[in-house]
């Protein structure tokens, strides 16, 4: 399972900071989208493929990870082969394909925790009309953390039906998946109360 | 068997004082007094007889509806902040334990909420995983470790934050042999003072102290030797 995003290692890119990174991607949105220029989106795409690659995860992983947008690339150029101009389905395509691979370099190259940190800061501003920055940042943790232990609940109830003759219900795997995903969400909860974390 | 109310109470760490809890009316523990001082504990039960209610309680998890908990004279209800400092936690399930997606993020976890300077962070995390060889784990993604890595990366994850106490709720349950021998050993090792609830009656056969829990209720306590056969022929 590629679930986890962050790839452990020490390319130039895991050497910058959270923050330097996710201003570079807004810079670099912020370029794509205001340039009018067909070529220069065309262009950004092996760049960022290659800063893509330069994060030094297996290059497996790295093109498993591409699977899914892919996808959805397919079906933004296939929206406007249909309602549009095959030229507006491919300057689409390539700007969004720029972004989705350099996004993904910032996940793979930066750890949850300087990510969650990152945002704990930017949302320090917001600190007196209620926001706790700390709970954002510790809420996003755990929402990545929570990620593969739902997939491994699911696959356990999926085959504990299979094993008893039911075919796949989709009612039926979802019921018991939510009731134990709040049943885990709750232990978590006191672990992290043990833990001295502090509401 | 000796008497709970008298045994090492001048020198203990914990004491419980007429200690009684309920869920939703459902009594779970009822009346218990204990002095606890000795280096390894062992709580046995029945499913659903109160030990991991009675484990919480150290921790303040679990505050008593009735009478009050002592650890090292600090009552569970009045500093729970102070109680949380003492008493380090392991759960059965260590899924449900480790908070990041990380190792090293989840070590570091207990160290920030504990506001240790950053620049001590690392070397403690270090030092932590370098005590059961997993250092070679710190950047690894928690999802990808074995279930006996898992559990050691949680108990780590408590010592890191310097517990007095380590208390464990079914710690090898979900374990298979190999797993479980390396968490036995890791216990065995430890140098803090350990409360340990568990169904593995080989863990706690070499401890100084068991409790036997049933309905609630303290019904055996004193050596192994003398607790653990009496504990099989209630089970039988």
């Amino acid at each position: 399972m590629t679930i986890g995003l962050y790839h452990p290692g020490h390319s130039p890119l895991h050497r910058l900071s959270a923050g330097t990174k996710v201003t570079g991607l807004l810079v670099a949105s912020l370029a794509l989208f205001l340039t009018p220029s067909v070529w220069f989106a065309f262009w950004s795409v092996p760049v960022a493929f290659a800063v893509y690659l330069s994060t030094g995860a297996p290059f497996r992983r790295l093109m498993a990870q591409l699977r899914g947008p892919a996808i959805l690339l397919g079906l933004v150029l296939a929206f406007h082969l249909l309602f549009g101009s095959v030229a507006d389905g491919l300057l689409a395509v390539a700007r969004f394909a720029t972004l989705i691979l350099l996004a993904s370099a910032v996940t793979l190259s930066t750890r949850i925790s300087e990510m969650a940190e990152l945002v704990e800061w930017g949302l320090q501003p917001l600190r007196p009309v209620g926001v706790n920055p700390e709970k954002v940042g510790l809420a996003i943790a755990l929402a990545i953390r929570f990620v593969p232990l739902i997939a491994e609940e699911f696959r356990h109830i999926r085959e504990a039906q299979a094993a008893r003759g039911l075919a796949a219900n989709p009612l039926a795997l979802i019921v018991p998946l939510v009731i134990r995903t709040l049943k885990s969400a709750d232990e978590l909860a006191d672990a992290i109360e043990a833990r001295g974390y502090e509401r | 068997m000796h008497n709970p109310q008298s045994r090492g109470a001048e020198r203990a760490m914990i004491v419980l004082e007429g200690v009684s809890h309920d869920f939703d009316d459902r009594p779970v523990l009822v009346e218990i007094d204990l002095a606890l001082c000795e280096r390894r504990i062992g709580i046995v039960g029945a499913n659903g007889s109160g030990k991991s209610t009675f484990a919480r309680l150290l921790n303040g998890l679990v505050l008593p509806r009735t009478g009050r908990v002592l650890v090292d004279g600090v009552d569970t209800r009045k500093d729970v902040k102070a109680i949380r400092r003492k008493v380090g936690f392991v759960f059965q399930n260590p899924d449900h334990q480790i908070v990041m997606p990380i190792v090293g993020e989840d070590l570091a976890f207990g160290l920030k909420a504990r506001k240790v300077p950053k620049a001590e962070i690392a070397g403690r995390i270090d030092a932590a995983l370098a005590c059961y060889n997993l250092g070679h784990l710190r950047e690894r993604p928690v999802h990808l470790l074995s279930g006996g890595e898992k559990q050691l990366v949680a108990l780590s994850a408590v010592l890191v934050t310097d517990p007095e106490i380590v208390v464990f709720d079914e710690p090898t349950t979900l374990l298979d042999l190999r797993n479980r021998n390396r968490v036995a050993a890791a216990i065995d090792a430890l140098p803090h003072p350990a409360l340990v609830v568990s169904h593995d009656l080989d863990l706690i056969a070499g401890f100084e102290r068991v409790l036997m829990i049933e309905d609630g209720r303290v019904a055996a306590d004193g050596l192994p030797s003398e607790v653990l056969p009496f504990y099989r022929e209630r089970m039988r």
